[in-house]
Parts: C-alpha cells; structure tokens; sequence
C-alpha cells in the first residue's frame, strides 16, 4: 500500500507539470479555438531560458522562474502576432498547419543555437528527503506541487476577479460582440497568449528542476499529454485542466509502477476517448446543445 | 492581391536560399586531387544527440589527415543530415554515391543504417559505420545469420551480443552477482540485443533476471518503475540504453536508495551521463566499453588533447567511434595508394588497424574483433578498467 | 448512364499511360538519377497518403489524425508477410491481410469517435494512430522497435499502378452518389440530416475506404523502403500527411497531388542545407499558411472536361 501511495505522490509531481502546460492550451483554445501545437515548445523553451539565467546569471530559483515567465510571454506575444493573427479568419486547420510549422522552427532553431544534445539542468534547490509515515516526499516536489497550485490561482483569480479576465471571457464567448461591447479583442488574445506561454515557460524550469535534464526536443510529447488533460478535464475550463493533469500524471505513474511502463501512453489515450465518446465536454464541462 | 503576395514570398523565399547556398559548404563538386567522404549523420531528430557527436569525430579526423605530412590524398567530407529518418537515408545514400565519395561513415543509429547498406552497397561504396551495433546489422538478412554479408559494409563497434555477455560474465565473477534486475530501453535494438545477450548469459552462469522493467528513449520520469524496484530484491541493477536516460535513472535510483552495483553498456560512456547522475551518485558503477580514458594510450591521448582543443569538451565514446571509422578509412585509401573503391575495399577486409578505440581485424561478418573492457566509476571518474571475455 | 470511355475519359486514360511512359523512359535513360527516383517513390506514397487523408478530412470534414496508425498496419502486414511468405506473393497476401485488419480496426474507430466533432474527434483519432503503433511495438512479430529488414520487391510500375487505382477509386468515389452526401456532410451537417442523409453511414464509408487506401500507401513504402520500425508511424507522420493536404487545398484530389509533388521536391532539395533544412521547412509551413490559408488550389480540381468546355467557348467565341 506504500508503494501505492509513493506512486500517487510520483503522479502528482508529473501532473502538475502537465497541468501547467495545460492551463496554457486550455486558454488559447477557449478564446481562439487553436490547438496551439507550438506550446509544448514553448515549455520547452521556458526550460532553456531557466538554464541559462542560472548558469549566466547565476540566479536561484524564484528569479529564475519569473525571467523565465517572463521570456516565454513576450515569445508567446510575438509568436501569435506574427504567426497566428493573420489566420484569424481562415480556416481553423491552417491555424493548425501554422502552429505547427511554429513548432518544427522553435524545435530545429533550439537545435541549432543550443545543440542538439542533452543538458544538465544546474541544481538550484536542495533536494532534501522528507520520510512521512513511510513516503519519500522530496523538497523539490513540494516546490512544483505548490508552484503550480499557487499559479492556478492567481490564474484563477485574473479570470474571474479582473477586468482583463472578463474581457476573457466575453470574447471566448463571442467575439464579435465583445468587439461591439468596446473590448479590445487583439489585446485580449495577446495578453492570453502571454498568460498561457508564461505559466508554459515555469513549467519548464520547474521540469529541469525536477528532472535535471533538458533537449530540444522535449516539449513534444508534454504538449500532447497536456493537450489530452485540458480535454479530458474540459476544454476551456482552468480546474478542468489542473485537474486533468493531475489525474493523466498519477495515471501513469500508476501504470508505469505495475509493470505497464510500455502501455503507460496507450492507457491515457484509451481513457480519453472514454471520456471523450461518454462526455464529449470532458469531465468538468458543461454539454452545450449546438442550435440549428 | 493573395497571389501577389505568394509570388513576393517566393521570391524572397528562393533569394534567401540562393544566399544560404552560397555560404553552405557542403555542396558537392570534387576536384582531382581531392577525395571525398560522405559523412551520413542524423543531426536532426531523435537520434541527433549521436549523430553531432560522430559528426565532430570525423571532422576531427579529416582535419587531422589533412594536416598529416606524409598523406597523399586531400580528404573532404560531405555532410548531410538525415533527420533521423530512414527515408531521408536513402535519398542521401544516393547523393552520396552521385557526389562521387569513395566512402561513407555512418548512420549512428541501426535503422536509417538498415535502409542506406543496401543502395551503398549495391553502388560499391564504402561504408564504415561508427555505432550500428545491432545484431547481424551487416549481414543482408540480419534474421538469417547465414546470410550473406554486405560486400562494401564494415563497422568499428563490437555487436551488442558481445558486450552484453561480457557484462553478464563480469557480474557474476568479478561482483559476485546472483539477482539482477533490468531496467532497460525498448527504443532501440541496440539495448534490446544487450538484454538478450545479458540475460542468457547470466542465465548459463547460474544467475538469474529477478526482475525486467522497461522504458522507452525520451522518457525523464522513472521513478514510478524505481519505486517499485526499490521495494524487491537484487543485487545488481542492469541498465541496457543511452547515456540520456541511463543519468537519470542512475540518479534516481540512487535517490530511492538503490545502493547496489548499477552495470551498464557503452551507451554509459559520455560526460553527459556524469552531468546527469552527478558525480556523487556515481560510485559503484561499471560498464562495458571498448574505449576508455584509463591508461590512455599515446594514440588516445593524443586525439583528446586535439578534440578538447577543437571543441572545448571532452570527446564521448561516439565521437572516438567514428573518429575511427573515418580514420580506418582514410587509413585503407592512403594504404592502397588509390581511390579505386574495390581495391580500398580489399585493403580494409585485411587491415589491421589500430584506433583510439583499440586494436582490431575485421571477422567474416566485417564486425571488429575488440576486447571488452569493464570500466569502473568512483565518482563519476573512470577509475579501473579491466579486460573481459564471455565464456 | 454515360459511356465509360468518354472523351475526357480517354484523355485520364492517354494522360497516365504517357506520364508513366514518360517517367519510366526518362528513369531508364538515366535523365532522372537515383536521388530523384527515390523522391518519386516517395512522392506517390505521399499523394496515396494525401488523397486518402483528403476523402476522410476534405471531401467529408472529418478531421482525423490517425492516418499513421492505418499506414501503419498496412506497412506491418506487408512487412510481416514479406519476411514470413516472401516475394512478390508475401506482398500481396500482406497487403489483403492489412486491408482486412484496417477495415475492422477502421470500423471500431469509426462508429465511436465519428459522434465527435472537430479537434474533439482529432485528438480522439491522434489517440487511436497511437494506440495501434503502440500495439505494434510491443508485439513479437514485429520485432519490436527495431522493426523489420525487408528486400525490396516493389518496383515503379507497381507504385504507379496503385496509385492510378486508388485516385480511380478516390475522385470516383467523390462524384458518386455516396461522395455528394460526403460533401453534403462537410457542408452543414444537420442540414444533410435533415435532408434524409444517414451521415453516420457515409461518415464511416468514407473513414474505411481512407483507412484501407492508407494501408496500401503503408504496405508499399514497407515493400519499397527497406526498412520499417513504429517510431516512423507517429502522429508526427499524421500531421506530414495533413500537412500535405491543407497545402493542396481541403478537398481537391488535384490539390494533394501538385502538393505532394512539390513538397516532395521542396524537402529533396533543402537537403542540401543539411542543418537549416528543419528551420526552413518550419518556416515556410508558416507563411505558406499566412499567405495562402486555403491551400494551392483550395477545393478546385483539375477536369478535362472543363478543359474541353473552356477550349470550346473560346472557339464559339472567337467565331
């Protein structure tokens, strides 16, 4: 039974990583309808710059993470000015093609400048060990686990509490009548796309914290995992996506701690489409009946 | 107005590439006095870590020839990346073979190599491979090993069966180790082949696998799998895959408190692995290699001193493989005294070379006979490195 | 009923047996050279690829990413079959095997995930790609991640053969009753239902021919390329195949054609820029799509009859 819990202690580490990414895509995707492919690069890129404000500026942890917040959002910004705004009124699926080709630049420019092999991740915080009634809990999980929880609140509290957060919300809703309502519609989705890209950019420092090993080409599969969990928690809704972290990462470290390591990918997308054929709004969301 | 604006791009898309063109220096296009090497990398993709690493190595190599008094040829190499794909291999086997080379080092990884042996071979060009170890990869029919063995295709790496048995004897000689159990990569033939070999070697020793977990390249998370090992019994952890997850898994296996031996391949063999791990966790650490810097050699010793000064970092076990392959190359064209790829051939089936990664021939399967070596880590430095053979 | 050998017919049939004469000649005589031989072989695996993805995505507006998974039981069956029966013989077992085991996989997809709509159903078939490739790593018969070794058996005619007949079946399909009520579901959904279409029916037609075109696609790159394993079966090689379709423009058969030619050559020649080919490419998909959202010809086709109605006009025309 310990070792069932030291699992779900695992899975909660890794769930909150994927649920931060997922905040993010969950946010571009309420208010523009993307599938940002181009976030998992993002987090990505967030690692990277943790990397090198630490090893270059020799910052610890916290200033490490807000310049990496801070970085990720301004690339976010651009990234959507000059890459997704143009596409607004096309097609969904060339926004999609679009992020993509984003994605395959971010990952090969990284290559490029950084060079394609594996860093070590310089260690910023003391990895002491806590041993409560027989768990391993380790100073560095607490800090991602609390990291992540205090970000989604504030998240929380800028989208129902702020002025900016309700123009959020009006124009994911609809907006052109947000647009008629006085809102600055262009504004609004840059000011997402920072939010989304900055709390993308912690969770990659958190991750080379975590895991002390970055590469270029680690945003990829996080992305889809993440993707997965806003979807699987309701696409659109921030606790639906903190929660869907939480529940893909204990899932696997669940299945990975039975002897199912292989399988532990096929299992999240076999819950997905479970999920997703019983409750197509994921779990947390509301069905909404289409009109005629 | 769309269009308009397509054809401005175009254009500017095609000047752009006109410019890069001018400033890329891997386009083709020998003279007399110059021989060409294909240098067939994956410097992009999955496998891009190796591939860079084998890149530097033959570079290294060919800069060094070039610089070498008593040489008759110039060397050139011609780069291409192939993604890490398979496909892309093909295509630029055939580039290779119509930009004239007389031989090709690489691909670094068993798949894109499967897909290209067959085009060089059939072109009768050259191939040395620095690091596709897989089984019987040289062989036309690498189920069959009674097949047929590709005329033109050689390698410098031993083949994974070969080390994984060494390692299994070591284990239960020189440790004493009865329980083992392995962690290992399922991505890659390479560490599927160690496993095989490890386990039925170990198997015919009297030892046995307690426990066989796995993994796939890429992953960073081990812990849900090491949690569950840390609660059985073994006495030595096998790790059968690259340096990239083998850190980490070191790392948090130790952090777990698994203090037994941890035994490994020479996919351990990088600084990365040290980076990884940290030097603390690595202590009571073996691997097998056919390289190491214990009691280098003046030859080793050398090409260290000369890659630390040409890259600012220490060479890893790739970078010394294919540092080898282009010299055992180069070494054969300059023996035959021609650029003539049958009689270069001939010359390399016979040599005897001696390389920073040791003294070998070739077998009848073009496969180097190289001693294993055990390599220990105090650490995270190499400490003792001892020879062994699998009975 | 029209005559099977109409004019415009005639000119298919006379414009596939003179490119194939063309191309074939041009091989023999060496003015294509064995780089680009194998970028044509490449390319009619993408264009078989491409046109069956555009029937499920453009003609019926179901947005799937799971191609790779179908291309990837086809490649497995004719791999599996090559190694175990061998030949030309092994080859066409294996394709009949993949198109079997894609016609029941592609129905169990279908009827679930079909409900769903847009990116829902998307990530639910990226889902199902993965799970299949996932299936075929952990299996003994397929060797695993290290995939098959296999003889080369598939020669140009038989690409080229395939090719022909599954742009038949395709853009036949289209033009067929069944191919209207796709379109029609691509439209407005509800409307077509309203209209009396079954569109679950037509949905998963049209999903199962795809899937069953992609295990051909699949099964001659496994006879053509040497070399299979499930690391080349990702979604990544989904999205490759999408990508080829939206650049051709959704729903236009005539679209993913020129656009897996081009991209086809557009990737050959970035070879050359060995490390800033990724960047390129990332680049171009980009203002590609900034430019030009609708793809190179949008859902035109290209028709000999209106060819001909074009050329007659201009003559009534000008008399």
């Amino acid at each position: 039974m310990t070792v069932f819990f030291q699992q779900l202690i695992n899975g909660l580490s890794l769930g909150s990583i994927y649920a931060l990414i997922a905040l993010g895509y969950t946010m571009v995707y309420g208010i523009i309808k993307l599938i940002n492919f181009a976030h998992g690069d993002i987090y990505m890129l967030g690692a990277y710059f943790g990397f090198l404000a630490i090893t270059y500026l020799h910052v610890g942890f916290f200033p490490a993470i807000l310049i990496s917040m801070a970085l990720c959002a301004i690339l976010g910004v651009v990234i959507e000015r000059i890459a997704y705004k143009p596409l607004r009124n096309a097609t969904r699926i060339a926004a999609l093609i679009t992020a993509i080709g984003v994605s395959y630049f971010l990952e090969a420019g990284t290559q490029q400048v950084m060079g394609t092999s594996v860093r070590a991740f310089p260690q910023v915080l003391n990895n002491q060990v806590f041993n409560i009634a027989g768990l391993r809990i380790t100073e560095q999980q607490i800090y991602i686990f609390v990291t992540t929880i205090v970000l989604m609140l504030i998240l929380q509290f800028i989208v129902k509490k702020t002025k900016i957060g309700r123009a959020m919300r009006a124009v994911s809703t609809d907006s052109d009548a947000a647009r008629l309502m006085g809102i600055n519609v262009d504004a609004t989705i840059s000011i997402t796309f920072a939010i989304g890209s900055a709390l993308a950019g912690a969770a990659g420092v958190l991750v080379g914290i975590y895991y002390s090993s970055i590469n270029p080409l680690m945003g990829m599969l996080p992305g889809i995992k993440a993707f997965i969990a806003a979807v699987f928690g309701g696409i659109g809704i921030i606790p639906g996506a903190m929660f869907g972290g939480f529940f893909i990462g204990i899932c696997e470290a669940i299945v990975s701690g039975y002897g199912g390591s292989l399988f532990k990918d096929a299992v999240v997308y076999i819950i997905l489409i479970v999920i997703l054929v019983i409750k197509p709004a994921g779990l947390l969301g509301k069905n909404v009946k289409e009109k005629v | 107005m769309d269009s308009k604006n397509f054809f401005k791009l175009l254009t500017a898309g095609a000047l752009s590439l006109t410019a890069l063109a001018g400033c890329s220096n891997d386009g083709g296009g020998t003279t007399d006095e110059k021989v060409s090497i294909g240098l067939h990398y994956e410097l992009k993709g999955d496998a891009a870590d190796y591939g860079n690493a084998e890149l530097r190595g033959s570079q290294l190599a060919i800069k060094l020839a070039n610089e070498n008094e008593d040489y008759q040829f110039t060397y050139e190499g011609i780069e291409y990346d192939n993604g890490s794909s398979e496909n892309e291999a093909i295509t630029i086997s055939q580039r290779l073979i119509s930009d004239g080379v007389v031989g090709v080092i690489g691909p670094s990884t068993s798949a894109p190599s499967a897909a290209t042996y067959p085009i060089l071979n059939d072109a009768q060009t050259i191939v040395v491979s620095p690091s596709a170890t897989a089984n019987n990869q040289t062989l036309v029919d690498p189920d069959d090993p009674n097949s047929d063995v590709y005329e033109y295709v050689y390698r410098v790496c031993f083949e994974d069966s070969y080390q994984g048995a060494a390692m299994a004897q070591f284990a239960v000689d020189t440790l004493g180790v009865q329980k083992v159990a392995v962690y290992g990569s399922v991505s890659s033939d390479y560490a599927k082949g160690l496993n095989t070999a490890f386990t039925e070697q170990l198997e015919k020793l009297g030892g046995q696998v307690v426990a066989n977990e796995s993994y796939q390249d890429g992953d960073t998370d081990f812990s849900a799998v090491l949690t569950s090992l840390a609660s059985q019994e073994f006495d030595a952890l096998y790790i059968p895959g690259y340096y990239n997850e083998a850190g980490l898994i070191i790392q948090q296996a130790r952090e777990l408190g698994i203090d037994c031996p941890i035994i490994g391949p020479d996919g351990f063999d990088a600084n990365t692995l040290v980076e990884l791990a940290g030097a603390d966790n690595l202590n009571d650490v073996y691997f097998t290699t056919a390289y190491t810097t214990v009691d280098a050699s003046e030859k080793l010793q050398a090409f260290i001193d000369a890659y630390t000064e040409e890259y600012g970092e220490a060479p890893a076990m790739f970078a010394a493989l294919a540092f080898d392959a282009t010299n055992l190359l180069i070494e054969a064209i300059e023996k035959a005294g021609t650029t003539d790829k049958a009689t270069v051939n001939e010359t390399i089936a016979n040599m005897e070379f001696s390389g920073v990664t040791g003294d070998f021939t070739f077998d009848e399967t073009h496969t180097p006979n190289k001693s294993v070596l055990v390599v220990e880590l105090v650490d995270g430095v190499q400490e003792t490195a001892v020879s062994v053979t699998p009975e | 009923m029209k005559k099977m050998l109409n004019k415009a017919n005639l000119y298919w049939l006379l414009f596939c047996v003179g490119g194939y004469a063309l191309l074939m000649g041009l091989m023999s005589a060496g003015i294509i050279d064995a780089v680009n031989q194998t970028v044509i072989q490449t390319i009619i695996v993408n264009i078989i690829l491409a046109i069956s993805l555009n029937l499920i995505i453009g003609i019926t507006g179901q947005f799937s990413l799971g191609h790779a998974g179908f291309m990837c039981v086809g490649a497995y069956s004719a791999g599996v079959m090559l190694k175990q029966i061998g030949g030309l013989n092994g080859f066409f077992i294996g394709i009949l095997i993949g198109m079997v085991i894609n016609a029941v996989l592609a129905l169990i997809v279908a009827i679930p995930t079909l409900r769903l709509k847009g990116d829902y159903l998307a990530i639910a078939t990226l889902g199902f790609g993965e799970i299949i490739r996932i299936i075929v790593l952990n299996m003994d018969i397929t060797n695993g991640a290290a995939g098959l070794v296999l003889p080369r058996v598939v020669d140009f005619t038989i690409l080229f053969v395939f090719m022909v007949v599954a742009l038949l079946i395709v853009v036949n399909f289209t033009r067929s009753a069944a191919g209207r009520a796709c379109i029609s579901i691509r439209e407005d959904e509800i409307a077509s239902e309203a209209m009396g279409i079954n569109t679950t029916k037509y949905k998963v037609i049209a999903f199962v021919i795809g899937a069953l075109i992609a295990s051909w696609a699949g099964a001659l790159y496994a006879g053509n390329f040497y070399v299979i394993n499930p690391g080349m079966f990702t979604y990544s090689k989904s999205i490759d195949i999408l990508v080829i379709v939206v650049f051709g423009g959704m729903g236009s058969m005539t679209g993913s054609v020129i656009s897996a030619v081009v991209l086809g050559f557009i990737n050959s020649f970035l070879q050359s820029f060995s490390n800033m080919r990724m960047i390129i490419y990332g680049l171009a998909l980009v203002m590609i799509m900034v430019f030009r959202p609708s793809g190179l010809l949008g859902t035109r086709e290209f028709k000999f009859s209106s060819l001909f109605k074009r050329f007659t006009k201009k003559k009534e025309a000008s008399q």
